[in-house]
């Protein structure tokens, strides 16, 4: 338990100095005087609010025929391969995406040169509002239709038989089957959305198109990094922390979203979708879904098969980005998880005791609350408040590495927690009191009791905690130098200055290993949960 | 005798591991208690008969109609589960009325056919209240009452009283036995209680390895001597006495 108050101590001071300094800087004399400031902060506001409105909007909307034609065709060969699908996107980082939808959607992609070529037309620019929905729809239609199907496949069976059973066509199933199991989710898978697309950072600054096209987040990092305007970017930094304040304040008032797409084990069988008519409507709906969400990630693949990798692999800056990469991710990952698993095991002793003193209880709910904390202050703001507070001191340069792996090890912690906590209070709760009576402690019962049941969900911790930081652009971007160059930030530059080729081989690195330690963290295998008799 | 309402012409069910097949008639107006050990194919034989499960081979006819490629909503069936009869966000009397037309376009008559239908079944009122704040008698109640606007001539009860405490078992016995005498419907009984095969049954069919094993009048059921039928009434009932053998 002391363990945990220090590790909450820690989280504690890490996000709370910066966010003092940022909240009791002196910001009030140029957002009264200069009127020119004041609208160009409107003016981000303003597009924040309403890209994410938008992008929610045409998120769950799209979501909707998705989900339904899924949940309709229970069974069909491939079907566990589109439902993975819908997973994939939340594993690339955001960079990489964006070069994807780029290959397809930009001046020179596939699709523009089919439309030119077929009307005469102008292409479509990609980049401003139009790039920055598209991208936003590309992570979070499939994140919301992988919710609602999991949502439509929880309902019983009984309500698929008793539905057929009376005749309901696909309308009625839709207004007293479908909708109301939806409408109850849609708030709060809306609002996630919504906190996503609001914070979003890496999207808006490759797509988003010059001061027309920007989010609080980016404007914070123009501030910072471009201009250096430090008190443009501290009334931005606290603008954000009002703005995600209020976010989640209103996204506590909706039910949690479960993150869940186990079922209750039973198989779903639908008879609605058995009709000519109704596959060629759901084939014809999950195809269209398909090609949106793989052409992307295919043109990944293709434009970077297609990069001189061979040059890429003798490139010493490549080099030298991947294991920058890697050091501070797997860095940030084993913290992550130290951090994760001490605040949890503190909460849950302190919460064990029977009659739990305010001082238990106290250190419970503040780690609690110290999830959310984090969740207030996206990555961005956090960065800035540390540079402001750090530069005084010295060179940023020097504290670079330290500065990112701790903003990367704060944003996976939330995520982290909730992978972790669940295993060890069922751990606690089937091993705790036999290895108590057994007088099991110290190395013994670590090495005998924990080890073999948690190192599973460990393991699944720390790969989506290190895919993560691999693809975060934030808190590089802020901190980035010619000493410290990541993956990721390799990628960013080598695309401003159009090395396409390359960018299209790094991405394609860069998507691997992301998309493996995903898959790696998010698979629920045959987890050890039992533990051997005998 | 009657003339038969249900007949099953070699119907297979080809599931790979297991191949189940019926065979069998059932007279109209006939309570038949379906009983035979879990995984010997009783739902399996409700999905055959209700449309769920699509035949690998054979035949089934209702009333006398090939009914065998039609899909669920166009065969003259209805059903109650053990569970989940009731869409849960849907109030009591929309529950009912799905049952008269699932797209809810009801007439007045129609709508008082439910409010009569509920006090039929000792619901009077409860048209607005949701399945939530019922009993599950209760709403087992409600679902007999749907399946009574609906008078299809063929009734599937899938084990509707199995969640229900000793007491409430008989009530819903006579519930059920009254609106089969008004109706006059034919009604299948999947159960595993001994008291309602007794109370209940005119026939019974035996399930055995995804065949039906035997279909005998209730008392010859109760009256053979077949091991594999002794142990299941001896296992899930009160041991006969010596002079009933």
């Amino acid at each position: 338990m002391l363990a945990g108050a220090v590790c909450l101590a820690i989280v504690g001071l890490f996000v709370g100095l910066p966010v003092l300094s940022l909240l009791l800087s002196p910001v009030g004399g140029p957002l009264d005087g200069n009127a020119l400031f004041d609208s160009y902060i409107y003016r981000v506001a303003r597009f924040t609010l309403l890209q994410a409105v938008a992008s929610t909007l045409l998120s769950v909307a799209f979501a909707l025929p998705v989900a339904r034609a899924m949940a309709r065709q229970s069974r069909f060969p491939g079907r566990i391969w589109l439902v993975r699908l819908m997973a994939l996107p939340l594993g690339l980082p955001a960079l990489v995406a964006a070069l994807g939808l780029v290959e397809i959607w930009g001046r020179q992609g596939w699709l523009n040169s089919l439309w030119t070529s077929v009307t005469g037309a102008a292409p479509i620019s990609i980049y401003g509002l139009t790039g920055i929905l598209l991208a936003h729809v590309f992570f979070n239609m499939p994140l919301a239709a992988r919710l609602m199907l999991a949502g439509l496949e929880r309902l019983p069976n009984e309500y698929w038989r008793l539905s057929a059973n009376l005749g309901m066509g696909p309308v009625a199933v839709f207004r007293f089957v479908e909708w109301p199991a939806l409408a109850r989710l849609i708030p709060g898978i809306a609002s996630l959305i919504f906190m996503l697309c609001a914070t979003s950072f890496t999207l808006v600054l490759t797509l988003g198109g010059g001061p027309a096209a920007t989010t609080i987040e980016v404007a914070i990092y123009q501030s910072l990094r471009l201009d250096f305007d430090p008190t443009r970017a501290v009334a931005l930094s606290c603008l954000q922390i009002a703005f995600t304040g209020a976010l989640l304040w209103i996204a506590a008032r909706f039910a949690v979203v479960e993150d869940d797409s186990r079922t209750s084990g039973q198989r779903v069988r639908r008879f609605d979708g058995r009709s000519f008519g109704a596959r060629l409507r759901d084939a014809t709906t999950l195809f269209v879904f398909l090609v949106f969400t793989a052409a992307p990630l295919v043109a990944v693949v293709r434009s970077g098969l297609a990069a001189d990798l061979g040059r890429l692999a003798s490139d010493p800056q490549v080099h030298k980005a991947l294991l920058t990469s890697l050091a501070i991710a797997g860095a940030a990952g084993v913290l992550t998880v130290a951090l994760a698993a001490s605040l949890v095991r503190a909460r849950q002793q302190a919460l064990s005791r029977r009659r739990a003193g305010p001082s238990a209880l106290a250190l419970a709910s503040g780690i609690s609350a110290s999830t959310s904390l984090v969740l207030l202050v996206p990555p961005v703001v956090l960065g800035s408040g540390w540079f402001l507070l750090v530069r005084p001191i010295g060179d940023v340069a020097t504290f670079a590495p330290y500065l990112v792996i701790a903003v990367n090890v704060l944003m996976a912690l939330p995520f982290v927690v909730r992978v972790l906590d669940p295993a060890f209070a069922q751990h606690r709760s089937r091993t705790a009191r036999l290895a108590d009576s057994l007088g099991l402690s110290g190395w013994s019962r670590i090495r005998l009791i924990d080890w073999p049941v948690l190192k599973l969900p460990f393991l699944m911790a720390f790969s989506f905690a290190m895919a993560l930081s691999l693809g975060d652009l934030g808190a590089v971007a802020l901190f980035g130098s010619q000493d410290m160059v990541t993956l990721p930030w390799l990628l960013f530059s080598r695309m401003g200055s159009y090395r396409t080729a390359d960018a299209a081989g790094l991405a394609l690195l860069l998507g691997l290993i992301c998309v493996g330690l995903t898959i790696l963290g998010t698979m629920r295998g045959r987890a050890p949960l039992e533990p051997h008799h005998g | 005798m009657a003339s038969p309402v249900l007949v099953l012409s070699n119907t297979v069910v080809d599931f790979g591991a297991t191949v189940l097949s019926f065979d069998c008639t059932v007279s109209q107006g006939e309570i038949v208690a379906v009983a035979g050990a879990s995984g010997s194919g009783k739902s399996t034989l409700f999905n055959v008969i209700a449309g769920f499960e699509q035949l690998d081979s054979g035949k089934v006819s209702i009333e006398g109609r090939d009914v065998t490629a039609l899909e669920p909503a166009q065969r003259p069936v209805s059903m109650v589960f053990q569970d989940n009869n009731l869409f849960t966000h849907l109030d009591i009397a929309t529950n009912i009325g799905l049952g008269i037309n699932p797209a809810l376009r009801l007439t007045a008559q129609e709508r008082a056919r439910i409010t009569e239908a509920l006090a039929r079944v000792g619901l009077a009122g409860f048209e607005k209240r949701r399945p939530a704040t019922l009993s599950g008698g209760e709403r087992q109640r409600v679902a007999l009452a749907r399946a009574f606007v609906r008078r299809q001539p063929l009734l599937l009860l899938d084990e509707p009283f199995a969640a229900l405490d000793p007491g409430l078992r008989g009530d819903m016995r006579q519930l059920l036995r009254d609106l089969h005498e008004e109706t006059g419907n034919t009604i299948l009984l999947i159960t595993h209680h001994p008291d309602d095969l007794v109370d209940l049954a005119d026939s019974v069919l035996f399930l055995n390895g995804g065949r039906i094993f035997a279909h005998l009048p209730k008392a010859d059921f109760l009256a053979t001597d077949d091991p594999a039928t002794r142990m299941f009434l001896g296992a899930t009932g009160p041991r006969p006495s010596a002079d009933t053998i």
